[in-house]
């Protein structure tokens, strides 16, 4: 019996990202649907940044978890891989988590270059544009590691995919 | 040289789909093992970090393509009895990606072969009439372009860099050259497989391959290396010995503890 008073999809739309934890997985625009069939299963459909991201496992287990504690108990996760996600589907508001939380939010996707460009990344703790990537690989797949120039600190950007 | 020994490869057996499937999981897989193994020992922290999410992005690739391949299959092998319980010879990756790490420059050579040959190849596979493959390749895609790009950069830092790093960098394309060749070999499989719009015919890509990687050494100041092809046939599941060693250290956990989670 269900006794529950949140939609499935605000539960499992609440679930955040375990390694950029400001960040909800509807914010990421990992959460791609939710679905209730006529027997009270619940299917979340969810797909990855990058193929290899090790987040997902910990994605999965904490949306079934939050059902279930919500009062779901049929839940299902499935993970799909088209439309490929991209960079783009991060939220206004999940742009503005990151640049808070010290991560500078990615560019949009521009086609024609051999990877998309990145152009004017700016310092999220300063806010100064005359910023230097050190590494287009960083702490997660989804980032790149940068150095300002006015403030000297090193700062993540999520990179354009 | 095809021996008439070694004339059935043990995967033939699956459903073409899945062997196909295989056939690119195991080149994203060893791979991935190849490069996980420079974490602690790049030349810099920036490439281990570099180099580790290059290794997770296949890795993350091979899961995909194993995962179909066994649901293609259809006997009950899931992506970790595809990756930990088949030996050497039912591997069908190309050779070159089991050789071993090498030095840093070898390394970026192997990067810039291989990427550069997977990119193309994935962005054909993206327009696949098998809804999975075309799904896996368009994401991969997309990740692997930064993937070209690093062994780009690093080729031509090394090729215009010292006399020492150039020369490091032409020993490593002359150890990998060999294996270029496989990159491009069709077989009644891809011939089967391009035929239906499933596959991908990989002796198309030879052209594009070899003006994109030609353009990238000529701006290095590198020269495409004079060396007889080595003898190929891992899509038949013949192997170096070096890819025997991989799987031992790969698998030996698996194998010590089978289901073992933590």
């Amino acid at each position: 019996m269900v006794t529950t008073t949140t939609s499935p999809r605000d539960v499992a739309a609440r679930v955040t990202d375990p390694e950029l934890p400001v960040l909800t997985v509807d914010d990421l625009g990992v959460l791609r649907d939710v679905a209730v069939d006529a027997g009270g299963v619940v299917e979340v459909t969810i797909t990855p940044t990058y193929s290899g991201c090790p987040a997902m496992d910990a994605i999965r287990s904490d949306i079934e978890t939050a059902l279930h504690d919500a009062g779901y108990a049929d839940v299902r996760v499935r993970t799909v891989l088209r439309p490929a996600w991209s960079t783009d589907w991060i939220s206004a508001e999940g742009r503005r988590k990151l640049e808070e939380f010290g991560i500078a939010p990615p560019s949009p996707v521009r086609a024609g270059g051999p990877v998309p460009l990145a152009l004017g990344v700016r310092c999220p703790r300063c806010g100064s544009p005359d910023t230097e990537m050190t590494s287009r690989f960083g702490s997660t797949a989804c980032k790149a590691l940068y150095v300002c120039r006015a403030c000297a600190e090193p700062f993540d950007a999520v990179k354009a995919l | 040289m095809r021996s008439p020994f070694f004339a059935t490869p043990p995967a033939t057996t699956m459903p073409d789909a899945a062997a196909y499937a295989l056939r690119l999981g195991d080149d994203a897989l060893v791979l991935s093992h190849r490069l996980a193994e420079w974490v602690a020992h790049a030349p810099e922290l920036e490439e281990d970090v570099a180099l580790a999410n290059i290794s997770l992005d296949l890795l993350g690739q091979a899961r995909a393509l194993l995962a179909y391949a066994g649901a293609v299959e259809g006997a009950g092998r899931d992506e970790d009895a595809l990756a930990y319980l088949r030996d050497d010879r039912a591997f069908t990756n190309m050779q070159l990606v089991e050789l071993p790490r090498g030095d840093f420059g070898l390394t970026i050579a192997r990067q810039l072969l291989f990427s550069t040959y997977q990119r193309m190849l994935y962005a054909r596979l993206a327009a696949s009439s098998d809804e999975t493959l075309a799904g896996i390749a368009a994401k991969a895609e997309k990740e692997v372009a930064y993937h070209v790009d690093h062994a780009t950069q690093w080729t031509l830092r090394l090729g215009e860099g010292t006399a020492g790093s150039h020369a490091r960098m032409r020993a490593g394309l002359v150890a990998v050259w060999p294996y270029a060749d496989e990159l491009f070999e069709a077989d009644p499989l891809t011939d089967r497989l391009a035929a239906e719009g499933v596959g991908v015919d990989p002796s198309c890509l030879r052209g594009e391959w070899d003006a994109a990687v030609d353009g990238v050494l000529r701006e290095a100041t590198l020269e495409r290396p004079e060396v007889r092809p080595a003898a190929g046939g891992g899509r038949r599941g013949l192997h170096t010995e070096h890819l025997g060693h991989l799987l031992a250290e790969m698998q030996s956990l698996h194998r010590a503890h089978p289901g073992v989670t933590w």
